[in-house]
């Protein structure tokens, strides 16, 4: 019996290789066998890691400082999982859309490589260089993972070739090299002073030095910028708009995500000492501008696709909230135990938010790629009679907005209710304001979306006959993804409790505090 | 001043000159250079590391390290190239457009 | 378009404040120190290979490796999904016109290909190894190309991937058997992690090869561009 922590990592990788040379007729199930095996593997460990604690595996029989150990507690499992959960339905969506005739797909030569031949095996690469980077337990391992997840990621955005998307691209590329390299500068720092690699090792010995906040400070550096958190989200605008629907999707829901939970893990694990109140307020603040700068452009964002990802730059912002809250109650409190429920709130209720999140964004990429494919265009304010046309992605649209705005009974409430809760109990109000602030915000740039697609169709419009008619797969996975936004909202309790598994601060009460 | 400091400054610099370089060069092609330019003074100083005592052989890891480096470097420098060289030949640009307008 | 002179200056202010800061953090680490060389020493015994940096390159961070091939395989499908091909055979020759290329090229494309693979022998005890036996390989390719020849681009839509992807999927084929085999991830049994080791090392040589030969080549416009 293989473990569910190395399938993880294998099977997609193994299948992304299978799709590469095995193109044409066997193509989709390739795509499909690893999908489902993938997604198998992702739900063995994440009821393992429930069931039997932390998971760890030394490579090569090699333990650390020497070898690479892999570790999934319960933050890892639940990253796997959330992951094979998006990209399971994403694929799905994706199957469909890079259809010869459904999607933008540009003329095929005769001896090319179709949309469709490259997305699969770029998609499986993405997919098992994100679980490599969840169960990676080694900071140089986890640098590595890094680049695999870049470069898949830009690869999969100027897969449609379009200039927009070579630029977009292009930038992305610039930016994410340069936060690979500080990164690396970083993990030189750390292994000069403590010669290890290795998380666990490194979060026994590390100290609060200067020189281990300089390098501690290098790899925050690339990995904001890599997260894309305001001031240095100038590039994922564009790059997460200008991808193929499903591409963005996943650049939204999953990427981004990934590298924030790389900085969790050297806050939290890695470094910890060097995480100081001042140090988590000024990742606070950063937060609370991403959540203002976002929401503001996205308000004013005439394309849809535009819209969502600027929300995506506010959605990060919220994120890093969680950095402050859980440090500040777990140190006025001295460590002590009272002070550790506010502080599991503020953890749980970000990394809730996370998840939360990439369902919810999921969805709203793929409804704007359903509406691309229908209308012809994104422009939000042509989308008149939308709701007509496309009942079911419009209210995939809403309930996912609903779900980022923080709305019972949407996952989305769970999140902020926890964030909020932790915000009172510690009376940092200032991020209380910001919370409830952000939501509002976000109302207006998701019912902006949603009035247009209410109002009566533009007479003047050609009728729907003119339309392609819309795939009904199309129609029917963002609406998927709302409804996982919204089981996580009725069920937190599960997500929670796997969560809570090798946290660094175990919920003693219950959810909700 | 030992080797080892004189070669972790030596990189530092050529770490600054290469940062200074992306922000300020517009060409596409030099920011790629001034990228690499960085990522080698992160292997020069990686280089530096293995070798801070009088041991017969250097610390393997750092090495290794280097290594693996170089061709993530090499990867990651030649799609930039590809990119931009697509961009070129589609655009007849050789830098990237203004961010100004992002709606 | 050029940075104005306040953004040079910014700039230029960043990365020279940036710089003392990591001066100072340099002047802070331990100026005597083995780092892991004992243990990577005293493990060697148990390895599959007598040199040490190759020792931790494909045995005690074996992972790191695979990963890493990984990576090139992605920059070079990255470069190919621009284009849109995976057979090279649709670049257009991309020959420097002139008789020295050509007459150099026959004497010197030889002597390359041999000296990769004493690179890749030498690399299980001395410095070399498959990283560097593959890149001159490449080069040999690429100065091929240049004169004229074929070499890279005579590769069409079946076997290019497949070569470019030979040491990914090596280094899976290992890791599979040996996991079906009980075994941990990428743990060679010590009976045969030399053997295990020189096959990894081949399949990585011809991946690198054509890899960054490809790289090359595909940066190249395509007949119809």
């Amino acid at each position: 019996m293989i473990e569910p922590l190395l399938l993880v990592v294998m099977v997609p990788l193994t299948g992304a290789v299978a799709a590469l040379l095995l193109r044409g007729r066997a193509l989709t199930p390739v795509a499909a066998i690893a999908t489902l095996a993938t997604f198998g593997a992702a739900m063995a460990l994440a009821l393992q890691v429930t069931e039997a604690g932390p998971q760890t595996h030394a490579i090569g029989g090699w333990e650390a400082p020497l070898g690479i150990e892999l570790r999934a507690d319960g933050l890892s499992a639940l990253m796997v999982l959330m992951t094979a959960a998006v990209a399971s339905i994403v694929g799905f969506y994706a199957r469909t859309y890079f259809r010869p005739g459904v999607g933008p797909d540009a003329a095929v030569g005769p001896s090319a490589w179709s949309e469709r031949e490259a997305f699969w095996p770029l998609w499986l690469f993405l997919w098992g260089a994100l679980n490599a980077m969840f169960v990676s337990a080694d900071i140089f391992n986890i640098y590595v993972t890094l680049e695999l997840v870049t470069l898949s990621g830009i690869a999969l955005i100027v897969l449609g070739g379009g200039t927009d998307a070579l630029a977009a691209g292009m930038r992305y590329l610039l930016a994410a090299y340069l936060g690979s390299i500080a990164y690396l500068l970083g993990v030189a720092l750390l292994y000069a002073e403590f010669d290890s690699l290795g998380i666990v090792a490194l979060g026994e010995t590390t100290t609060g030095t200067p020189s281990v906040l300089v390098a501690v400070a290098l790899m925050t550096a690339g990995l904001i910028l890599k997260t894309a958190l305001f001031p240095v989200h100038f590039w994922l605008p564009r790059a997460h708009a200008n991808a193929p629907a499903p591409v963005s999707a996943a650049l939204s829901a999953l990427v981004v995500a990934g590298s924030f939970y790389v900085l969790l893990r050297i806050w939290f694990d890695v470094a910890p000492a060097v995480l100081t109140i001042e140090a988590a307020h000024v990742l606070g603040i950063l937060g609370a501008a991403a959540i203002l700068w976002g929401s503001l452009q996205a308000v004013r964002a005439r394309r849809l696709k535009m819209l969502v990802a600027h929300s995506t730059v506010a959605q990060i912002g919220y994120w890093c909230l969680l950095v402050p809250l859980t440090a500040v109650a777990g140190a006025t409190t001295g460590g002590n135990a009272a002070g550790w429920p506010a502080a599991a709130d503020a953890w749980n209720g970000g990394i809730f938010l996370v998840l939360s999140h990439a369902f919810a964004k999921a969805a709203m990429f793929l409804a704007a790629g359903t509406v691309t494919i229908t209308l012809g265009h994104d422009r939000v304010d042509d989308l008149r009679g939308l709701a007509t046309r496309l009942p079911m992605t419009v209210l995939a649209f809403g309930a996912a907005g609903v779900s980022l705005i923080g709305l019972p009974p949407m996952g989305g409430f769970v999140a902020k209710f926890l964030l909020l809760d932790a915000a009172v109990a510690t009376g940092q109000w200032f991020y209380a304001v910001v919370i409830l602030g952000g939501g509002l915000l976000t109302a207006v740039y998701v019912f902006r979306v949603v009035s247009v697609a209410f109002g009566s169709a533009d007479p003047a419009a050609p009728p729907p006959a003119a339309f392609a008619r819309t795939p009904r797969v199309l129609e029917v996975a963002p609406l998927v993804l709302a409804l996982v936004g919204l089981a996580l909202g009725l069920g937190a309790t599960l997500p929670l409790n796997l969560l809570g598994v090798g946290a660094p601060f175990p919920p003693l009460a219950g959810p909700g505090g | 001043m030992t080797p080892f400091l004189i070669y972790a400054v030596i990189a530092v610099a050529i770490f600054t000159v290469g940062l200074r370089g992306l922000l300020v060069q517009p060409h596409l092609l030099r920011k790629v250079m001034a990228l690499n330019l960085m990522g080698s003074s992160v292997f020069l100083l990686l280089v530096a590391i293995a070798r801070r005592n009088a041991d017969p052989a250097p610390d393997p890891v750092p090495h290794a390290m280097v290594l693996t480096g170089i061709v993530v470097a090499v990867s990651s420098t030649a799609l930039a190239l590809a990119v931009a060289r697509r961009l070129y030949a589609a655009t007849g640009r050789d830098h990237l457009p203004d961010v100004d307008d992002d709606a | 378009m050029h940075a104005s002179v306040q953004i040079r200056a910014a700039a230029t202010f960043l990365s020279g404040a940036l710089g003392v800061v990591l001066i100072a953090a340099v002047l802070q680490l331990p100026r005597d120190a083995a780092g892991l060389t004992r243990l990577v020493d005293d493990e060697l015994t148990r390895a599959g290979v007598t040199h040490a940096v190759t020792a931790v390159l494909l045995d005690f961070r074996a992972y790191d490796t695979f990963l890493e091939i990984g990576v090139l395989l992605l920059a070079a499908l990255g470069s190919l999904a621009i284009r849109r091909t995976v057979d090279l055979r649709d670049i257009v020759p991309i020959a420097v016109p002139g008789p020295v290329l050509a007459v150099m090229t026959r004497v010197v494309v030889p002597i390359m290909v041999l000296t990769g693979g004493y690179l890749l022998w030498l690399g299980t005890h001395a410095p070399g190894g498959a990283f560097q036996a593959g890149a001159v390989i490449a080069a040999a390719a690429i100065l091929a190309l240049l004169a004229g020849r074929r070499s890279i681009t005579a590769l069409g839509p079946r076997a290019f991937p497949a070569l470019l992807a030979s040491g990914f999927i090596t280094f899976q084929a290992v890791a599979w058997f040996l996991l079906i085999g009980g075994r941990r991830l990428l743990d060679y049994p010590p009976a045969i992690a030399g053997e295990l080791i020189v096959v990894i090392e081949l399949a990585v040589t011809v991946a690198v090869a054509v890899g960054l030969a490809g790289l090359f080549a595909a940066a190249h416009p395509r007949d119809d561009d």
